[in-house]
């Protein structure tokens, strides 16, 4: 299992990567008593076939062994809490993933260091469009690596400076927006 | 309250020779980072070896992931592979021991021998 929620978008985000993806939209949205991770890319997406097996966890892209554990522990850390997880894709298009946790069910996983996430996501994939939302009813904040790149002007991304500044700042909108909403940012 | 105009003043300040450079000669540092890797820490790992590097100022060196090394339980694993392709495996990696294999390995060429999948495995 993985034991928090930066460590599972960060798995999840690895398939949009591998399936090709230009653009990865990765949304944390607070409401109603749920906590919904929507992660969205451009990517090759996914047949009708591989997409009904894709929760399954005997179905993997790897060719090192025969299980892929992302997605269905992804999926069973959302339900364990109350919470749905749904996947959609189309071949050429990408693919569109929700799971949704109930907040204050003990079974739920802290938010993790979602700075951190983004900032290795970043080094790893620098010439990817990253774009990342947080958001309750009340507020929200957007990072978009479209914007840092016009800032800097063809200095690199993936300098660790900048990937390090790429953290504390989302990091510090973690805090305004979900600090007193989730308990463990404080 | 940080803004993106901040990033204009920080990259005057960093230092942009990567262009002057081709990375033929680099020493390539590999995180394994699938489901497996991740579950066991391999994100702090990378963090580690890619500040490590940085703040070292080391000129020679990539740090970059790949997937699945199909070592599961020796996880977090990292490979170091020199310039000639010779390759030194690495495995139940943490962030303190990242800093190490900087320091002995990448800096000074001495392997840590005790992480190494020969020392570990059995």
């Amino acid at each position: 299992m993985l034991r928090d929620i930066s460590l599972h978008i960060h798995d999840l985000t690895e398939n949009s990567i591998a399936a090709g993806a230009r653009l990865v939209t990765i949304k944390l949205v607070a409401e109603n008593g749920m906590l919904a991770l929507e992660i969205g890319d451009n990517g090759k997406g996914m047949s009708p076939e591989m997409l009904s097996r894709v929760e399954d966890p005997f179905t993997t892209s790897r060719t090192e062994r025969k299980v892929g554990m992302g997605i269905p522990f992804f999926k069973l850390a959302c339900e364990q809490t109350g919470g749905d997880f749904k996947i959609t894709s189309e071949p050429g298009k990408g693919t569109e993933l929700r799971g949704r946790f109930v907040i204050d069910n003990i079974d739920r996983l802290p938010l993790g260091d979602i700075g951190e996430t983004v900032g290795m996501l970043i080094y790893e994939s620098p010439d990817l469009h990253y774009i990342v939302t947080l958001k309750t009813s009340e507020d929200e904040f957007v990072f978009d690596t479209d914007e840092v790149r016009e800032q800097l002007e063809g200095t690199p991304i993936n300098d660790f400076e900048i990937v390090q500044w790429i953290k504390e700042y989302i990091n510090e909108g973690v805090l305004n927006i979900f600090g007193g909403v989730l308990d463990e940012i404080t | 309250m940080k803004s993106l105009e901040e990033l204009r003043a920080l990259k005057a300040k960093v230092k942009n020779d990567m262009s002057l450079r081709d990375g033929a000669d680099d020493t390539r540092v590999v995180v394994g980072m699938a489901t497996c890797g991740i579950a066991a820490g391999a994100r702090p790992v990378m963090n580690a070896f890619v500040e490590e590097v940085s703040k070292r100022n080391i000129k020679n060196v990539q740090v970059t992931m790949t997937g699945c090394m199909g070592l599961c339980r020796l996880e977090p694993i990292v490979e170091v592979i020199d310039k000639d392709g010779n390759k030194v495996t690495y495995v139940k990696m943490n962030a303190e021991k990242a800093a190490r294999v900087v320091a002995e390995h990448l800096v000074n060429g001495h392997v840590v021998s005790e992480y190494t999948i020969g020392a570990t495995a059995q």
